[in-house]
């Protein structure tokens, strides 16, 4: 039987643990905050990138650039793994390695070679542990505020590994932000360039966007140019995705904590007032069996 | 007068200028040009450089930009760069600074520094100074 000093104790030890994971979940819920907005700044344009992108695309034609053309044989995969630096954010970290697992898996079936570069530690540290081939890391990133150079930089050593024919097939693995409690882990090809969608379809003039467009220099011309922007526009996204899941993620866990710690400590406010409703009875007990005694 | 023209200067981080403007230059990476309303449709590459304005006040302004691409429509200009600052925002100093470490490492000519990335920041840096500039002499 615990004692009401133990109980206590008990009590107050997670009254602080309760204290950290309420801070934790408001700290996190300020960093959504930010990490949405960036999202809903990058949107115009992402969303214009795509129009111009789509319409070239499709007055350039297929195989009009080495990026769009997928490699005849595939031997080398290069996987870039996006998750968190820091844990503490529920299933969120376990979600993206293992996405990237079933990938590997299904990889290495096929007989391919796999490589990472991680964005972000826990990744990072699962393929180290599991002995994967790490080519390049970027800590301190996801999370945080980034720029956009970061995507650019290392886009282009892909690009550049891609063309070189170090690398046959890129994908991306990040969490896509689907609202406050939908996470997804999901997995991307970033190179080749899958076939772009062309932008007719999707707008409802009757005159196809950009037919009628001067291109300067040539279509093709102004295609490379953008492809490779366009591949970190992607890497850009997929990292503001993952930024705004993770702190989701860490809020819904913190949230869960705090509910949690409520629950532990009325638990133990029922169990130290038993306790010391038990030891007032006892003692009344005493009382009135000495009182008994000495009545004779 | 003729109406005016609509500008969208979008980063991916904001959206620098949104706003009806009387005339655009931009730096073209096949020469400069001028839009006005009722452009024929047109797309291109930027080089790194100013783009110019005259707003609906018929006041002059700049816009550092890091190249990118631009679109104009018969009613609308957009421009897509990965970086851009109007000259009012542009920070003299850290571009300074920026141009300082630029010229070391390109004068320490070791072989571990990027020699491109190292050229580019020093023509960022220099741009924008320039831009920076003529905001004194106006």
């Amino acid at each position: 039987m615990a004692t009401l000093k133990d109980v206590q104790n008990k009590i107050s030890a997670v009254k602080k643990t309760k204290q950290i994971t309420k801070a934790m979940n408001m700290v996190a819920a300020s960093k959504l905050r930010g990490a949405q907005s960036t999202m809903e700044a990058f949107r115009p344009y992402a969303g214009k990138f795509a129009d111009v992108l789509g319409s070239l695309a499709d007055k350039a034609g297929e195989e009009a650039n080495p990026l769009l053309v997928p490699k005849e044989t595939v031997k080398n995969v290069h996987i870039i793994l996006n998750t968190s630096d820091k844990g503490l954010c529920g299933g969120f970290n376990t979600n993206l390695n293992a996405r990237a697992d079933a990938l590997l898996k299904e990889l290495k079936a096929e007989g391919k070679e796999v490589s990472f570069t991680n964005f972000g530690k826990k990744g990072r540290d699962w393929a180290r542990k599991k002995g994967h081939t790490i080519i390049d890391e970027y800590l301190g990133v996801v999370g945080s505020s980034f720029e956009f150079s970061v995507a650019s930089i290392s886009g282009r050593k892909f690009i550049e590994k891609f063309i070189f024919g170090t690398y046959d097939e890129v994908y991306v693995i990040y969490s896509e932000f689907q609202g406050m409690a939908r996470q997804v882990a999901k997995a991307k090809q970033l190179l080749p360039i899958p076939p772009l969608e062309t932008a007719e379809e999707t707008k409802d003039d009757n005159a196809p966007y950009l037919a009628e467009h001067i291109a300067e220099p040539s279509a093709e011309e102004l295609l490379g140019e953008m492809l490779p922007r366009s591949v970190y526009v992607q890497i850009y996204s997929a990292l503001l995705e993952t930024s705004t899941s993770e702190h989701a993620a860490r809020m819904t866990a913190m949230d869960n904590a705090t509910k949690a710690c409520n629950d532990m400590i009325e638990n133990l406010t029922l169990v130290y007032n038993k306790a010391r409703q038990a030891a007032i009875t006892a003692e009344l007990m005493d009382i009135v069996g000495g009182a008994e005694a000495l009545k004779g | 007068m003729a109406e005016n023209i609509r500008l969208e200067v979008v980063t991916p981080q904001k959206s620098v200028v949104s706003e009806d403007v009387q005339i655009v230059v931009a730096p073209g990476t096949m020469g400069e040009f001028g839009v006005l309303v009722g452009h024929t449709p047109f797309l291109t590459t930027l080089k790194l450089g100013t783009v110019r304005y005259k707003d609906a006040g018929g006041t002059e302004r700049y816009i550092f930009v890091s190249g990118g691409f631009a679109e104009a429509l018969p009613d609308k200009v957009t421009i897509l760069a990965e970086s851009a600052e109007r000259r009012t925002d542009i920070d003299a100093e850290r571009a300074r600074t920026a141009l300082e470490r630029a010229q070391q490492r390109l004068a320490e000519k070791r072989d571990d520094i990027d020699f491109v990335r190292a050229r580019a920041a020093l023509e960022r840096a220099m741009h924008r100074l320039s831009v920076a500039e003529t905001r004194k002499t106006m």
